[in-house]
């Protein structure tokens, strides 16, 4: 205990979290007794994302902190609680609570705070910064009774609040003091594009505009006056005119400080007191200071590795290019986007129809990229920035990489051409020998690589980068990207899937004889048949269709360890009715049944012997259960809360639409399993972010989210569009249900399915929205057929003797599996173990 | 394999089992899991193994998936999926592990096997 270095870390945002995580990873941690202080009352949440907020109000979607990691790390962690005092002498931190805490080492991430220029009514009510969810929870209340806002700011978080802002359906404003938007990051030409662009959005952008005063208005609270003698009336006004840094303490502490701010810290992060480092936007190197997420967090691994002796790396200045999406709108800018280099050239690409600017800098000699600007596609980003990072020489004729290929050919570079050390995702600073150690380890897809590496976990705008080392690395290593199905099939599932629907192929014999080899197998089989399942909807036991079906579709069960099935009716959205209820109790009593509630709100009945099967299905179906497909690579069910009817904080009814989705969907045959589940508010009770769509009420409508999933790998569903309507909801699910089977690979989940996508949800969202590929309304008419040719297959076979016949366990005799043996636990029946068996034979 | 003096018991008809099916029979207080195949040459087969899978240690193997492995033809276990050759009843993925193989063949229509 005693010879733990006491580490006090100052600020509990992104990147005081970051450095924590990182210290873990170093696994030196449990050398250090630290105590954290945030002033915010939560934990560390992704300021860079705050916009999401606003999208569902929910802290959940922008936590950074996993489940238990301060105490299962003995982290000792005081939220809204903030430092006040660093006594150096003593060494001691105290904090406002009046807490004292003593210090071996400092690590001071205080961060910045948005600046508020003294402009004459700056302090009025309705006037706002946009930092922290306390700003943004003060910005939504005051939107209630207003109808418009006015940013004051157009650089990059000033359009993140302007967005903001629109969402909350105000009519918004964009104030700029420069003649452009984002003055410091995009050239005269750039920014008239993205002023346009924002324009069509429906916002106003006032460029040059000096805010001389702020007064009460006429026809709204405000009244704005420029130094050119107009004004703007407006409800709201945001300030983001620029961040500086939160340095108070650390000149109380009597820090080296820089002119104008911030802490001065060397390579290694350390202040001039050799106990304290300083990381993030504090933190002055070189008298700049950086106000971007990935500096923040190169210097906090940084400041692990000089404090722990466990690495080598160094803060050494950072590159400040940048993508991202406005308002829908991309922007990317790389070095010197303004071309101040002596000499340089430059290379524009204007297209008005479009609307996209591309302008590369490129050095005198046309051989070397300098900077860029790209506004309305930054498809070129990720090539452009390693040419410039890794100074690789550029083809003969430059501006071919910013001019559309009329041939359809790729202008990018050969990712075979780039250094080792070329840093492929700056967000998680992962270079291309990070990814080569990763394939040569064994990772040979994008959900592996992104789990082990984090790289393209970021901001995602490097996904398509390193889907490209990936793959080439996987050809080099003669890895032979195998993607056949099995040894009878040389195609992928997405392949049989097309020449199944193309070739109107009906059975598994006639697609073997066409397109296969050999007998088949357990892999092709039942995958063909869910392809079939997929596009036709013929009963499972169809004859043709039988022999291909897994044991458990062909017995319409799942099979348990001892041989016998378990039997699980539809409860659509869970309700069900009293005698409904008392059925299943009275079948599973004269049957014996092992009686269980499930995670998806019905009821499991264990210990079915095949030959019971049709007489407990028969009293099921008389009682108008259906079957619950629980055997099948289908829907299982749709969970759900009581929503709005019963529940004194529902907002819409839940319960409906669970059930109108689940009568919907069920049956329906897809890659692998998936579930859905419906909350009629932000409690979210019925957990349907862990679902592959989940769907939660908002005032508005409903908010939908996709590709979550819990089991192995747990994975939180993302937002895919919000307030929709239950007509919308239902076509948005169907386009992408439709999608996935037909583009999954066998048995991979959606979350896998989208994460292997290249472009991800942003990818899935043009198709399936924006019908980037013209598919929707095909991918419709297939749901459609598929709802509408739905048979319970339980009620089909029980009134059809021949299907019956299978079900008896020998073909020559009526009786029984005698190696069935049960034993009571808790008053209910389940298999007998080894031990047990001996003794009741005996 | 099948010599003179064995003695062939019926079974059940071939239809009884639907193609490349099994089904389990009943033989001598044995189960035995009888296999119809369509083979390469498209001639009818019968093959008969054990019903007992000894890593699930449950008489499912008639309940399995059929195919080809190589120039095997198999019976994939319906419970750990482990593959067994139907000729000779070893499995695939365990050289260690085998389940018996019984005297089968269609006698006309009707499936026999023998003592």
């Amino acid at each position: 205990m005693s010879s733990k270095i006491k580490l006090v870390v100052i600020g509990n945002g992104p990147v005081g979290h970051n450095f924590l995580e990182y210290l873990v990873e170093s696994g030196q941690s449990e050398n250090y007794q630290v105590t954290v202080f945030g002033e915010e009352p939560i934990p560390a949440y992704d300021r860079v994302h705050l916009t999401a907020w606003f999208e569902t109000q929910s802290v959940d979607d922008i936590n950074m902190v996993s489940d238990g990691f301060y105490p299962n790390n003995n982290f000792v962690l005081h939220t809204g609680d903030k430092v006040t005092k660093i006594d150096r002498f003593k060494r001691v931190v105290i904090s406002e609570a009046g807490l004292e805490v003593s210090y071996d080492k400092i690590i001071m991430a205080t961060g910045s705070y948005p600046f508020v220029p003294p402009v004459p009514g700056h302090d009025r009510d309705n006037v706002f910064v946009y930092r922290t969810i306390d700003d943004l929870e003060k910005i939504t209340a005051a939107a209630k009774t207003s109808k418009v806002g006015a940013v004051i700011g157009g650089g990059l978080l000033g359009l993140e609040a302007a967005k903001a802002l629109m969402d909350l359906d105000l009519q918004t404003h964009v104030i700029e003091f420069a003649p452009r938007l984002m003055a410091v990051q995009v050239d005269d030409g750039g920014g008239n594009m993205l002023s346009k662009k924002i324009q069509d959005l429906g916002v106003s952008v006032h460029t040059q505009k000096n805010t001389q005063n702020i007064g009460d208005g006429d026809s709204a609270f405000h009244k704005m006056s420029f130094a050119d003698g107009q004004e703007l009336e407006t409800d709201i006004i945001v300030f983001s005119a620029g961040i500086r840094p939160r340095d108070e303490l650390a000149r109380q502490a009597g820090l080296g400080m820089g002119a104008r701010g911030g802490v001065v810290i060397n390579n290694n992060c350390l202040t001039s007191d050799e106990d304290i480092y300083a990381i993030g936007e504090v933190a002055l190197w070189d008298n700049k200071i950086y106000g971007l997420i990935a500096p923040g967090w190169s210097m906090a691994q940084a400041a692990v590795d000089h404090l722990t002796q466990t690495g080598t790396s160094e803060f050494t200045g950072a590159d400040m290019s940048t993508k991202l999406k406005l308002m829908g709108v991309d922007v990317a800018s790389i070095g010197d986007a303004h071309g101040t280099t002596p000499n340089s050239r430059s290379y524009t690409y204007v297209n008005d129809r479009e609307e996209v600017y591309k302008k590369i800098v490129v050095s005198e000699d046309d051989k070397y990229l300098l900077g860029a600007v790209l506004i309305g596609d930054a498809a070129e980003y990720g090539s452009l920035l390693q040419f410039m990072l890794n100074k690789m020489e550029l083809p003969s004729e430059p501006e071919g990489l910013i001019l559309p290929s009329l041939d359809g050919s790729s202008s990018g570079i050969g990712v075979d051409a780039l250094p080792d050390s070329a840093v492929l995702c700056s967000c998680m600073n992962v270079s291309k020998a990070d990814v080569i150690n990763a394939v040569e380890a064994g990772a040979n897809d994008m959900s592996t690589i992104k789990a082990c590496t984090k790289a393209a976990t970021g901001c995602g705008g490097c996904t398509a980068l390193v889907t490209q080392v990936l793959n080439c690395e996987l050809e080099k290593q003669g890895v032979e990207v195998n993607t056949d199905l099995c040894e009878h099939f040389a195609y992928t599932r997405q392949d049989l899937y097309n020449l199944i629907r193309v070739g109107k192929i009906k059975s598994f014999e006639e697609l073997l004889e066409k397109h296969g080899s050999g007998l088949g197998c357990d892999i092709c089989k039942p995958t063909a048949a869910n392809i079939l399942a997929s596009c036709w909807n013929d009963h499972v036991l169809n004859s043709g269709l039988q022999g291909i079906q897994d044991t458990n579709d062909y017995f319409m069960g799942n099979m348990q360890k001892d041989g016998t099935y378990s039997v699980v009716p539809r409860v659509p959205g869970g309700e069900i009715t009293p005698d409904k209820l008392i059925v299943l109790g009275e079948v599973a009593k004269e049957y014996n049944l092992y009686t269980k509630i499930t995670g998806g709100q019905r009821v499991d009945l264990f210990g079915a012997r095949s030959e019971q099967l049709p007489d407990i299905w028969r009293a099921l179906v008389d009682a108008g259960f259906e079957t619950g497909h629980a055997y099948g690579k289908s829907l299982r069910t749709v969970k759900s809360c009581v929503g709005s009817t019963w529940c004194r904080y529902g907002v819409q009814d839940s319960m409906g639409l669970a059930i109108k989705l689940e009568n919907r969907y069920k049956g329906l045959r897809s890659p692998h399993k998936f579930k859905l589940a419906v909350s009629g508010c932000t409690r979210e009770c019925a957990e349907a972010q862990s679902k592959d769509f989940g769907i939660i009420a908002t005032e508005n409508g409903w908010n939908l989210y996709v590709c979550g999933n819990g089991g192995m790998k747990p994975r939180h569903a993302d937002l895919f569009a919000s307030d929709l309507t239950e007509e919308e909801v239902i076509t948005y699910i169907d386009r992408i249900c439709m999608f996935y089977v037909r583009t999954a690979d066998r048995l991979q989940r959606t979350s896998v399915w989208m994460d292997n996508m290249e472009g991800g949800l942003e990818y899935l969202k043009s198709v399936v929205i924006d019908d980037k590929l013209g598919l929707v309304t095909e991918l419709e008419e297939e749901m459609a057929a598929v709802v509408d040719t739905y048979q319970c297959e339980w009620k089909t076979t029980i009134d059809d003797p021949e299907k019956l016949k299978r079900f008896s366990h020998f073909v020559n005799s009526k009786s029984h599996d005698d190696n069935v043996i049960f034993t009571t636990e808790r008053e209910q029946i389940r298999p007998a173990v080894i031990s047990e068996r001996i003794t009741e034979q005996a | 394999m099948t010599t003179e003096n064995q003695q062939w018991f019926d079974i059940c008809n071939i239809d009884d089992i639907l193609p490349s099916m099994g089904r389990c029979a009943l033989f001598n207080k044995q189960q035995v899991a009888i296999f119809r195949i369509l083979d390469q040459q498209g001639q009818e087969q019968v093959y008969a193994i054990d019903n007992y899978c000894p890593f699930s240690e449950s008489n499912t193997l008639s309940r399995g998936l059929t195919g080809s492995i190589t120039d095997k033809v198999v019976v994939a276990s319906p419970i750990y999926k482990q593959h067994f050759d139907l000729n000779s009843g070893s499995c695939l993925e365990d050289e260690s592990v085998s389940v018996k193989t019984y005297p089968v063949r269609l006698n006309g229509s009707i499936v026999q096997l023998a003592v």
